[in-house]
């Protein structure tokens, strides 16, 4: 099933999704990498809503001009690294999409499960086609302390995708089937 | 000798690896995209699409734009030897600002980016010295994602070669989705530790297709992809026909108690390109 989803997507919508079905989101997103994810955990305050967003593991190439942020190419990262925070990054945060390639493990899963979640695979390298659909740079935080690649960078995406669900949020997972 | 232009022709070097995937990817990319259906036909859907839209917008194709790695051979006889290396230095410099690049390179103990993809031993670049005038650049922009699954086994020679294929074949199993397959795999057998892993990076140099001429390795090349996407991984894990484009294979005489082999990876952006300076420090870059 290919399905179009406007963000924040409400717990009904996750909930229909399966795996292998295809997702387009407009709306807003948020890149966080290691570092991010590190930051976002330790704090006791953000500066912005993860919870009405959909988590993009990535870290992009931008420029600057005219005083304002541009995406350059902007493909995701390896997600597998985010294992040892995810679970509880999805509990302090609520974030309900997280946008990665490469999949994710069982903590994960098991987290996505119990916090209604998915877990959608971007192609990874496609990194141009995605700059294209990203309307707006709404904003940057850590830029300073964290470089490019590991900021927290907020995107005004539509039509985003396509997005392969493939973890969904009743423990079924596409790396897990192709393991047996 | 103009060494700016010769910088700016290390810009030219790098914006076509980054933005324009060789002739011999992309093929095997659309035949991949003939045989596979559902997700995995999906997935080289979007990277055709997204090779397209780079090439068109000179974009990189990829946000990681790698570590600018350099693959150097001299013409003993060209003019101006002793600048070449900071040429090429300036010429990432300049490339990451013009291009451009991802700032790549960060300081292992402090976490420090350096914001112009150069530092500590980095551009990486291997140096090679031949007959004649002229100096041959090639350019292998590698990701972090796929330099991730690399791997070294130091097998016990009495595995065999057989040992040999097996280890290939399950570590790119394990590997899974995590470097963006298909990939094209480059395997160095023997030599020692460094040499293997070099070999299997030098081996990702070789145009996709293009067999090892000794047919006994050509035939273990051809062994390997059909094992490797027999597994069902697929482009970007997802499941499928195609995990690899290519596996290519180097090799080193080895100590007798030694089986080193090195696993080199490379994403399906298997982004090269080439230069040629000539004596008079004119450049072209294909």
């Amino acid at each position: 099933m290919e399905y179009h989803l406007n963000l924040p997507a409400d717990k009904d919508e996750i909930k229909k999704l399966k795996i292998r079905d295809v997702i387009y989101v407009t709306g807003k997103i948020f890149t966080a990498r290691d570092e991010a994810h590190h930051m976002m955990l330790k704090a006791d305050k953000i500066p912005f809503n993860p919870s009405e967003m959909a988590l993009f593991h990535c870290g992009p190439l931008m420029k600057k001009e005219n005083n304002k942020w541009q995406v350059v190419s902007a493909g995701p990262t390896t997600s597998s690294r985010m294992e040892i925070f995810e679970d509880k990054f999805l509990e302090k945060f609520g974030t309900n999409i997280i946008i990665g390639k490469g999949g994710m493990g069982e903590r994960t899963e098991k987290a996505l499960q119990k916090f209604t979640g998915v877990y959608t695979a971007y192609t990874g390298g496609a990194g141009a086609l995605a700059a294209d659909k990203v309307e707006e740079v709404l904003g940057v935080y850590w830029l300073e302390e964290l470089g490019m690649p590991e900021a927290a960078w907020i995107f005004k995406v539509k039509e985003f995708g396509p997005l392969v669900v493939a973890i969904d949020s009743h423990g079924k997972s596409i790396y897990k089937e192709l393991k047996k | 000798m103009d060494t700016v232009d010769i910088e700016k022709g290390i810009v030219e070097l790098i914006r076509k690896a980054e933005t324009d995937l060789p002739k011999d990817v992309v093929e095997s990319l659309k035949k991949a995209y003939e045989i596979e259906e559902g997700v995995a036909k999906t997935q080289i859907e979007a990277i055709l699409k997204n090779i397209d839209l780079a090439k068109k917008t000179k974009r990189p194709m990829c946000q990681d734009t790698g570590i600018q790695t350099f693959f150097v051979s001299v013409g003993i006889n060209f003019p101006n030897i002793n600048k070449l290396k900071d040429i090429i230095i300036n010429g990432v410099r300049r490339g990451t600002k013009e291009i451009p690049l991802r700032p790549n390179t960060v300081d292992p103990f402090t976490g420090e980016n350096h914001k112009d993809n150069t530092g500590d031993q980095i551009p990486y670049i291997t140096w090679d010295f031949v007959k004649g005038s002229d100096v041959h650049i090639t350019a292998l922009p590698k990701g972090g994602g796929s330099e991730n699954m690399s791997k070294l086994g130091m097998l016990k020679p009495g595995v065999g070669i057989e040992g040999v294929k097996d280890f290939v074949v399950s570590e790119m199993i394990k590997a899974a989705g995590n470097p963006c397959p298909p990939t094209v795999v480059g395997v160095g057998i023997g030599g020692g530790a460094d040499l293997s892993l070099k070999l299997g990076k030098k081996a990702l140099l070789r145009p996709i297709g293009k067999r090892h001429e000794d047919k006994k390795i050509a035939k273990i090349e051809e062994e390997l992809i059909k094992r490797i996407n027999d597994s069902g991984i697929g482009p970007m894990g997802l499941g499928g026909k195609t995990a690899v484009l290519d596996v290519h294979i180097e090799k080193a005489h080895r100590h007798p108690a030694s089986l080193p082999v090195g696993i080199a990876v490379q994403c399906w952006a298997d982004r090269r390109s080439h230069m040629i300076i000539h004596s008079d420090g004119t450049w072209e870059v294909k």
